[in-house]
């Protein structure tokens, strides 16, 4: 007991504040894409043509969809410009599908739920993740707000062992063909009102197993979806960031 | 007596002309592989199919002590006698070619469907299923052990845990567990298939997601082949800083392992320790390469374009993985010193060595059971051959011998990445690969945090893949875990599980 205590004491308070400071995240970590039309050649497709998941279009204007986005960095290394680059922004969720949609306007980031639902969940929202088809990857990183470093607890965000304690659910993967009667049921068993967050490019579009016969291509083909959290996987300050957006517990910018 | 060997030597990321592998009758296939090589470990099995309807099946096997693959094969048509019956590590394997197939392997003493799809050969199926008929996952006869006080438990596709799904059939007597029956599947999302036709701008993506926590492992078993196949020798600069990828990707599970069964048996200092520094690990990596899971960093050629290791880079990870392994080394003192943590874990989920070796179990499990077995060290590539890696056992086959097993390898990656990082060869740390060798078989293993890795790919006549087959090493070990519970309480289940800690996904492919 006095050896757990002493080892407490040296390995010290390791929670990071959330919002996390500036620099949190290391200038290599891949989030939020900023796009420059402007540096484009006329008719070049070299980014549109090196993406796996067919997430940019370069008509009529260039555009990266976040909820197919791999951040592999294709592009990147494709452009023969710059005109792509990966920030270290890790705030991407977003409560409509097609606000995943990065052009070169004001991003839209997760609006608040409306007055009743931020009264019922603001101050204590109970998840019950369903990985249907997922990797291992997304299902870590939302483990990962459990641990001392997240700790989404202290906002009252935490999984539930069951659906029936819970007030919404959180999806990875693509959903396969083989889990999808097993996810329709655990969102029946969940007592209404109820939420669906869709975390990770898999969940939202099918990631890179999108098109698979074996797959459904995301979760919002299944269940009614109120938070898409981008990324492969989401970075865990991603997912508390977007859950918090949607509980009217952030500021708006 | 033929003179042709049954066998042909392929060694690890070697490549033989399709031509050249043996096409050997039925009876002398089984013979070749259940006898053919004595203590040898069956790595792969599958189908591929060939004109006129046959389906020719290819395995590769590990002779003990060889510094090389033995590959062969057969052709067969609607039946043929079972292999599992000489050899019960062919087992699934077997349950996989029957429902990819449609070809029924007689004799097999269970054979069932392994992830719940439909053939890959219209109109040929080994329970004559019609295409009508609903594909339910999980449905299928169960073993069940009859008598009074006697009961079933069924856990899942959904568990309590932020985990991947599965089902899990108990037979029990009181508490006792009596047989554990797992049945996956739900996972299942087709990427073998995806692939053929390939290499393609999504391969890499999907290799990388065959299972979320091993993508390194994986993406370095694939990259091995592709360079097997186009004939591209890696820089040494880009071996290295493969290396270092893949004992980090190690060392962050093994720890997060570590915290998860401290968790499991409710000791939760050690829990929140090692949960904080699996993190902290994960950060290393994310820091190389712009990825927590290591997304990006291992490229066919070498590493991933624009990702070299900056000085700084390699200044903060030599820096940082000495805490973190220090800070690992307490939590896990921590964890042995106290009582009801040894408690629980000694005796728990025994796996007998021999068992191990019937089943072909590999990687931590085995060598938590005594068995010496490691690809870094069997079959080393890459940096592997120059530094070569100590293998670390534990002889009880317990809950306990598989946490110690993982805290030394913890120790033994942290040494080998420290020391990898102060022996930095310099240059470049890719070359670009090109077209792939046509009408060729290939095989790349790579010891991933979990165990043997084996990629196998055939390419056609125009150099695209014709068949690639994965295996992951939950594929060999999740029996293992079945065998492991048995006599065991039910309540031990969560902490046995834990202690193996094998993928879905990756068995579900």
């Amino acid at each position: 007991m006095l050896r757990a205590l002493v080892e407490r004491i040296r390995q010290g308070h390791r929670t990071l504040p959330f919002p996390p400071p500036e620099d949190a995240l290391p200038e290599g970590f891949r989030g939020r894409p900023a796009l420059n039309p402007a540096a484009c050649k006329d008719g070049c497709r070299a980014c549109a043509d090196a993406c796996p998941t067919d997430a940019i279009r370069t008509e009529p204007a260039l555009t990266l969809d976040l909820g197919r986005c791999l951040f592999c960095n294709e592009c990147v290394k494709a452009c023969p410009t710059g005109a792509i680059r990966f920030t270290s922004d890790y705030r991407m969720a977003a409560t409509r599908r097609e606000d995943l949609v990065v052009g070169t306007g004001k991003t839209r980031l997760a609006q608040p739920m409306d007055e009743a639902g931020r009264r019922l969940f603001a101050r204590s929202l109970k998840l019950r993740q369903v990985s249907a088809g997922g990797s291992a990857g997304c299902e870590l990183e939302a483990a990962a707000l459990g641990n001392v470093v997240f700790d989404s607890g202290r906002f009252g965000i935490q999984f539930v062992a069951s659906p029936r304690h819970a007030d919404g659910l959180l999806v990875t993967g693509p959903v396969t063909t083989n889990m999808t009667t097993a996810l329709e049921k655990t969102y029946d068993a969940i007592p209404s009102p109820k939420i669906v967050i869709a975390a990770g490019a898999a969940a939202i579009s099918g990631g890179p197993f999108a098109g698979n016969p074996e797959v459904r291509d995301g979760a919002d083909k299944v269940l009614p979806v109120d938070l898409y959290i981008p990324g492969h996987p989401p970075h865990p300050l991603t997912i508390l960031d977007g859950v918090m957006r949607l509980l009217g517990r952030l500021r708006r910018d | 007596m033929t003179a042709l060997p049954s066998l042909a030597r392929v060694p690890n990321g070697g490549t033989t002309p399709l031509g050249d592998v043996p096409r050997l009758k039925i009876d002398a296939f089984r013979e070749a592989i259940a006898g053919g090589i004595p203590g040898g470990r069956l790595v792969s099995l599958f189908g591929m199919p060939e004109r006129h309807d046959r389906l020719r099946l290819i395995a590769v096997l590990a002779p003990p002590g060889e510094r090389a693959l033995a590959v062969t094969s057969t052709e067969v048509e609607e039946r043929y006698p079972a292999l599992t019956v000489l050899l019960p590590q062919a087992h699934l394997f077997e349950r996989e070619i029957a429902e990819q197939w449609g070809v029924r392997p007689e004799g097999h003493p269970w054979l069932k469907p392994v992830r719940y799809h439909r053939s890959y050969r219209p109109g040929r199926d080994a329970w004559n299923r019609r295409e009508s008929d609903p594909l339910i996952p999980g449905f299928t006869d169960f073993f069940e052990v009859a008598g009074e006080e006697v009961h079933e438990v069924g856990v899942g596709p959904v568990h309590a845990g932020v985990i991947e799904p599965g089902h899990f059939r108990f037979q029990c007597h009181g508490e006792r567990v009596i047989h554990l029956e797992i049945a996956l599947g739900y996972q299942h999302r087709g990427v073998e298939r995806s692939l053929e036709g390939g290499p393609d701008k999504r391969t890499i993506h999907r290799i990388e997601t065959i299972a979320g926590d091993t993508a390194v492992g994986h993406a370095l078993a694939h990259s091995q082949l592709i360079e097997a196949l186009s004939g591209t020798e890696v820089p040494p600069r880009g071996q290295a800083i493969r290396s270092v990828a893949l004992e980090l990707e190690r060392l962050a599970n093994h720890a997060g392992d570590l915290g998860a069964l401290s968790g499991d048996v409710g000791y939760l200092p050690a829990a929140s320790f090692c949960g904080r520094l699996r993190g902290d690990l994960l950060n290393l990596t994310l820091l190389a390469c712009g990825s927590r899971m290591g997304l990006g960093w291992v490229r066919p050629g070498g590493i991933g374009f624009g990702i070299d290791f900056e000085p700084e880079t390699q200044r903060r990870i030599s820096y940082s993985l000495p805490l973190a392994i220090s800070d690992l080394e307490r939590s896990f003192g921590l964890m042995r010193a106290n009582s009801t943590v040894r408690a629980r874990f000694e005796e728990t989920g025994a796996l007998p060595r021999v068992t191990c070796e019937e089943l072909g179990i590999v990687g931590v499990a085995a060598r938590a059971s005594g068995l010496e077995r490691d690809v870094r060290r069997d079959l080393p590539l890459g940096r592997y051959v120059e530094a070569p890696i100590a293998c670390a056992t534990w002889s009880s086959g317990d809950v306990f011998a598989r946490a110690r097993v993982r805290w030394e390898e913890c120790a033994i990656s942290s040494a080998h990445i420290l020391e990898t990082l102060r022996s930095l060869p310099r240059g470049v740390s890719r070359r670009e690969p090109g077209p792939l060798e046509p009408s060729s078989f290939a095989v790349s293993l790579v010891e991933g945090w979990r165990g043997e890795i084996c990629h196998t790919a055939v390419t056609d006549e125009r150099g695209r893949f014709r068949r690639y087959k994965i295996v992951d090493p939950s594929f060999h070990n999740w029996m293992g875990l079945a065998m492991a519970m048995r006599d065991q309480p039910i309540s031990d289940f969560p902490l046995c599980n834990k202690s193996f800690n094998l993928s879905y996904s990756g068995h579900d492919l």
